[in-house]
């Protein structure tokens, strides 16, 4: 259900480090990123929303929580371009302010199963033995249950609100980046270099900053922009189920959970939210994609 | 009984012009009931399967006047303490056991003493009973009761087979088997409910479908949705900003009935520390809120003009409630001036917990904005109704947007609330007067007395404020325009005596 | 074979009895008291108490984790404290109808899916590809309840062609439960069409880079015999492990689209089982539903051993 474009369970992380990256020269990832038309089309579409999200106080909109009962459910005319919702508040100035939402929501919550995961993965990876065991049980057994199901019963027992759905969300995509960073590590672990560092009695800590990170990192900053457009969709999902965002501030999500009700009389409250939705999410997959590209030295 | 007459004449010739395949009625609900057992059941869409499945003793007309159904008739004694009962001969449950006054007898002992029985408040008053003869009872009391009939009226009246019921015990809602027009066919949880026309029926003459289909539909556009496609011929709870729609398609009708209930806002008055704020403390903070609203614009903008305002635990039209306190209109000033006098000149904040659901949260951001202008400044914390039900017994709330489906004895909108220690007083509301009066009001008989004892307690309330109610909820029905004979009741169920559809 | 399937198995087993107690200390933890959420509106404190002991809520968690667990080692998953109903009586119920939906959106996502994903690949790095590409990403990154919503109002309420909602039993209406499920099933495969046309993209491109195939060329057999019969071939194990794996997923992220649809499916059942409290139910849905992952998983890793001999010898 959820659009996981993270490769199912068993098979290999789609992201492979390649140990000598680091070694070439910025531009020529850049370059290669840039060439790619679609992943420029993600960053257009990404900046955008993060441009709009930014300036919606500076933007001459209504405020959105601004009522009108003269104007409840009115179809798009001058005063509001994109119509009024079920109290009469601007469609159009709602989506901006929610734009702030669902990003803040998508970045925050892939955020939290970095700063979790990360860690966990490369202690998992590292030591090995035991600690690895536990870890990768655990992480097993979060997989197993599904994503949104698991979110749905933390945010349930959070309780409604935004922040609380960027925590069950967070906790809910875990998981991955433990999986996705233990792997990593174990690979590079095997690498004659990281042995040879070993060897010359190199301190774990500088093995781990010189050699583990850098390789760690292309991958998961792939897999976090990845990850940034499931978490934007789930937050919609719960605010959706009225798990997310409160009222009266603006969420896409809880948008179109309003809008569902009014679907024959008033179908611009529910279409709008939706190709918001579409449109960041659609520039986090390219954007993820061409990052991907960019840094995988196997294609081309 | 001119009007059952009518009716029957009406299902007679409908009758005829139906084709002889099966006819099934489908009917869409809002949400999927819980165990289908009278005496475990508390769902309102629970009671609407029962109106077809379980007859009960006594049943009301659309004007809330108690009429036959299993009983014929019935005679109270000289101080109020008996109530006997003439049966309906010749009535069998849907597994063949025969309806007679022992079964009355068991019924009323199940709900009284099953131990997962959710009735025993409601024929507490009941000591005992004694069989008469095979088709009547008496039903002895420990003191008046004035709302026994109206408890039989409802769930509390509906006679489960004895057999069945001493056979599955407290799994009797798996298989249930009861006496009414209907019976239990088959169910899957959340996708139907479907009964088959029971052939010994009393009234069977009435009942003009071969089955009828309970759907769970939770979306209210589905449900219309479905309606318009032709898929279901009734549904329930149709929105009320459908309504316009719905009237003008020639293919479809819409009927409606004010409801019993109302919402409100509850106040956390003495239930616990959270009580311990102005809110919970000065009536006069809650009458400046009252005075904020304009409940007139709140039922156009969120209802389309379908939910009556209301200021008392009765609906306005509701001959209990007390006409000398009107429904207040809308002051600004007054609430301002109220606020200052109380020491919030600049303003209060306010936090309301309210259940998660569309309607709910539409109603209360048009209130937080129309309490802004008065300067209180309202935050809402919704809630799934699971975790607000508890909170709210719990006491974790300074005001709750709360609400209640209506009983048709006035005492069963009031009672439970308002009296210290009631079940459902989550407010910890207390007052010995207003005690003294609703306990009064339930043992006396004379319904002139009753409705002073309840004017009086009004005009207390009014004044302390426990509830600032909102509205009353009008039950909205959409049918096939093919449907007829439907009849609208203030209680929400769907009778299909008389029912019949068109080819 | 055999060690390596064992191995998986025994490895699964600590999985399970960690999801186990998860899935149980996540249901205690929820606030909002279950007994109290069944007892709706009216509020008997003397039944509460009852129900409390009737359901051993009154016991320590770790004993009604144990009484719990033996149950379902039993075959006994609780009743449901909404309807009464055995757990095992509900998933019986439910199982068939998230199958049909899972299966019917598999058969879109197949349909799709692969088709463009070797078309993609065989016409890399032109415009075709870059299309099919942005299509497929737009299939990710819709989301799905809101293509449900648009879709019952655009199919069912403004053209009326399809119903709007529910669900109707195959035995009963073979046609009729096909036409309900066919919005449902276009939404759920969408998402899975775009994953299995980017995986059978990749895993073509692999292919056709192999001597195997420029030997195929090289030897003259014409272009469309290449690519359908040696190169999809070859690309068709991972297509059919990721598949099965999907498949499992499918069955678990039919979550919202059945409650869009008020399809009376696992998905449904289990979010309204977290709505209502019903622990019973929660906690039963979700130990099946992670049991069947972790099978798809063992079943794709078999496959995947049995159909790739690199990995055997190692």
């Amino acid at each position: 259900m959820m659009a996981q474009p993270a490769t199912p369970a068993t098979l290999k992380p789609q992201v492979m480090a390649d140990p000598v990256l680091q070694a070439r020269p910025e531009n020529r990832v850049w370059k290669k990123f840039r060439s790619h038309n679609s992943a420029v089309l993600g960053g257009v579409l990404v900046g955008f929303f993060v441009l709009m999200a930014v300036f919606a106080p500076l933007l001459p909109i209504p405020d959105p929580t601004a009522t009108d009962w003269g104007a409840v459910r009115k179809g798009p005319s001058a005063a509001h371009w994109l119509g009024t919702d079920e109290i009469g508040r601007d469609v159009l100035s709602r989506l901006v302010w929610g734009a702030r939402a669902s990003l803040m929501a998508g970045v925050i919550s892939v955020g939290i199963a970095v700063v979790f995961g990360v860690p966990l993965g490369i202690l998992a990876g590292y030591f090995g033995g035991w600690t690895d065991g536990i870890i990768s049980r655990c992480t097993e057994a979060l997989l197993a249950v599904p994503f949104l199901i698991l979110a749905i019963a933390l945010a349930a027992f959070l309780g409604p609100s935004l922040t609380n759905a960027m925590i069950a969300i967070g906790l809910s995509a875990t998981p991955v980046f433990v999986r996705l960073t233990r792997g990593q590590v174990i690979s590079v672990k095997a690498e004659d270099y990281v042995e040879g560092a070993h060897a010359i009695g190199l301190s774990t800590p500088k093995i781990l900053r010189r050699y583990i990170f850098p390789n760690i990192l292309p991958p998961v900053l792939v897999q976090a922009t990845l990850t940034i457009a499931t978490a934007i969709i789930a937050e919609a999902s719960l605010s959706f189920l009225g798990l997310g965002q409160q009222p009266p501030a603006p969420s896409w999500g809880s948008m179109l959970n309003t809008a569902k009700n009014f679907l024959s009389q008033a179908p611009w409250m529910a279409l709008w939210p939706g190709i918001a939705i579409f449109l960041v999410v659609l520039g986090f997959n390219l954007l993820g994609d061409g990052l991907r590209d960019a840094l995988d030295p196997r294609e081309h | 009984m001119t009007f059952r007459k009518t009716t029957l004449l009406a299902a007679l010739l409908s009758a005829t012009a139906l084709s002889a395949q099966a006819a099934d009625f489908r009917f869409a609900l809002e949400s999927d009931p819980d165990v289908l057992d009278p005496d475990q059941s508390r769902t309102f869409v629970g009671r609407i399967v029962y109106t077809a499945l379980c007859d009960k003793l006594v049943d009301i007309t659309p004007d809330l006047e108690i009429v036959p159904q299993l009983a014929t008739e019935w005679s109270w004694n000289e101080d109020g303490t008996q109530l006997t009962m003439k049966l309906r001969e010749g009535v069998t449950f849907h597994d063949g056991t025969a309806f007679d006054a022992e079964a009355v007898a068991a019924n009323i002992e199940r709900s009284q003493t099953m131990e997962e029985s959710r009735r025993k408040s409601e024929v507490a008053s009941i000591s005992g009973t004694e069989v008469l003869g095979s088709y009547e009872i008496r039903i002895d009391l420990t003191q008046p009761d004035a709302t026994l009939l109206a408890q039989l009226a409802d769930r509390a009246g509906m006679m489960v087979s004895p057999t069945a019921a001493a056979e599955a015990g407290a799994d009797f809602g798996l298989n249930p088997v009861c006496s009414g027009p209907f019976k239990f066919e088959e169910r899957v949880a959340q996708d139907k409910i479907v009964l088959s026309k029971f052939a010994e029926y009393w009234n069977a003459d009435e009942i003009n479908f071969d089955t009828v289909t309970y759907l769970p539909i939770p979306d209210s556009t589905v449900r219309l949705a479905n309606l318009q496609s032709g898929d279901v011929d009734a549904i329930n709870r149709l929105a009320a900003t459908d309504v316009a729609q719905v009237r003008n398609d020639p293919s479809l009708k819409v009927e409606e009935a004010v409801s019993l209930g109302y919402q409100g806002i509850t106040f956390n008055i003495g239930n616990g520390e959270r009580a311990d704020n102005p809110w919970g403390q000065d009536a006069r903070l809650r009458r400046a809120l009252e005075l904020s609203l304009d409940r007139e614009a709140i039922n156009q903008v969120v209802f389309e003009g379908t939910a009556p305002a209301g200021n008392q635990a009765f609906p306005p039209n509701s001959p209990w409630y007390n006409a000398n306190i009107p429904v207040p209109a809308r002051d600004v000033e007054a609430a301002k001036a109220l606020l200052a006098e109380a020491g919030f000149a600049d303003g209060i904040d306010l936090e309301v917990q309210a259940p998660n659901a569309p309607v709910n949260l539409q109603l209360m951001q048009v209130i937080q904005s129309m309490a802004a202008e008065a300067g209180i400044r309202i935050s809402i914390t919704s809630k799934e109704f699971a975790t607000m039900l508890s909170d709210q017994t719990a006491g974790d709330f300074t005001a709750s947007q709360v609400g209640w489906s209506g009983r048709v004895d006035p005492d069963g909108n009031i009672h439970q609330f308002m009296t210290t220690d009631a079940g459902l007083n989550d407010a910890k509301f207390s007052d010995p007067e207003v005690d003294r009066l609703l306990d009064e009001a339930r043992v006396t008989t004379d319904t002139a007395a009753r409705k002073e004892s309840y004017d009086a307690a009004t005009a207390i309330l009014e004044e302390a404020k426990p509830i600032v109610y909102l509205y009353h909820e009008t039950w909205i029905w959409a049918l096939d325009a093919a449907v007829e004979g439907f009849v609208a009741y203030p209680d929400g169920m769907f009778r299909f005596e008389g029912v019949s559809k068109s080819e | 074979m055999l060690a390596f399937l064992l191995r998986r198995i025994v490895i699964a087993i600590p999985t399970v009895i960690l999801i186990s107690i998860f899935v149980f200390g996540l249901q205690k933890l929820l606030p909002g008291d279950p007994i109290l959420a069944m007892a709706g509106e009216e509020r008997d404190p003397q039944v509460i108490e009852f129900l409390r002991e009737k359901y051993r809520m009154n016991d320590p968690v770790w004993v009604q984790y144990i009484t719990w667990i033996k149950g379902v080692v039993t075959g006994d998953l609780g009743i449901s404290l909404r309807t009464n109903q055995p757990v095992t009586e509900l998933i019986a119920q439910k199982l068939p109808v998230t199958i049909q939906l899972a299966l019917m959106a598999l058969v879109f996502a197949l349909v799709i899916g692969i088709p463009a994903g070797i078309l993609s690949a065989v016409k890399k790095g032109t415009i075709t590809d870059y299309i099919a590409n942005v299509v497929a990403l737009s299939g990710l990154s819709i989301p799905n309840f809101w293509l449900g919503i648009m879709l019952i109002l655009l199919v069912a309420v403004n053209w009326q062609l399809l119903p709007a909602s529910g669900y109707v039993p195959p035995s009963d209406d073979l046609w009729l439960s096909i036409k309900t499920m066919l919005m449902p099933a276009f939404v759920l495969g969408t998402a899975l069409a775009a994953t299995l046309m980017r995986h059978t993209r990749s895993a073509m491109l692999g292919v056709l880079k192999s001597d195997y195939v420029r030997t195929a060329r090289a030897k003259g057999l014409n272009e469309r015999r290449v690519i359908l019969k040696h190169a999809f071939r070859n690309a068709l194990t991972p297509i059919v492990t990721l598949t099965a794996l999907l498949f499992g997923e499918l069955i678990a992220g039919a979550v919202l689209t059945e409650q869009i649809f008020t399809i009376p499916g696992f998905g449904k059942l289990v979010v309204d089982a977290v709505f209502n409290r019903d622990y019973a139910v929660v906690q039963g849905i979700v130990l099946i539903t992670a049991m069947g992952f972790i099978v798809m998983n063992i079943l794709a890793d078999a496959a995947y051993y049995v159909l790739n001999p690199r990995l055997r010898k190692q």
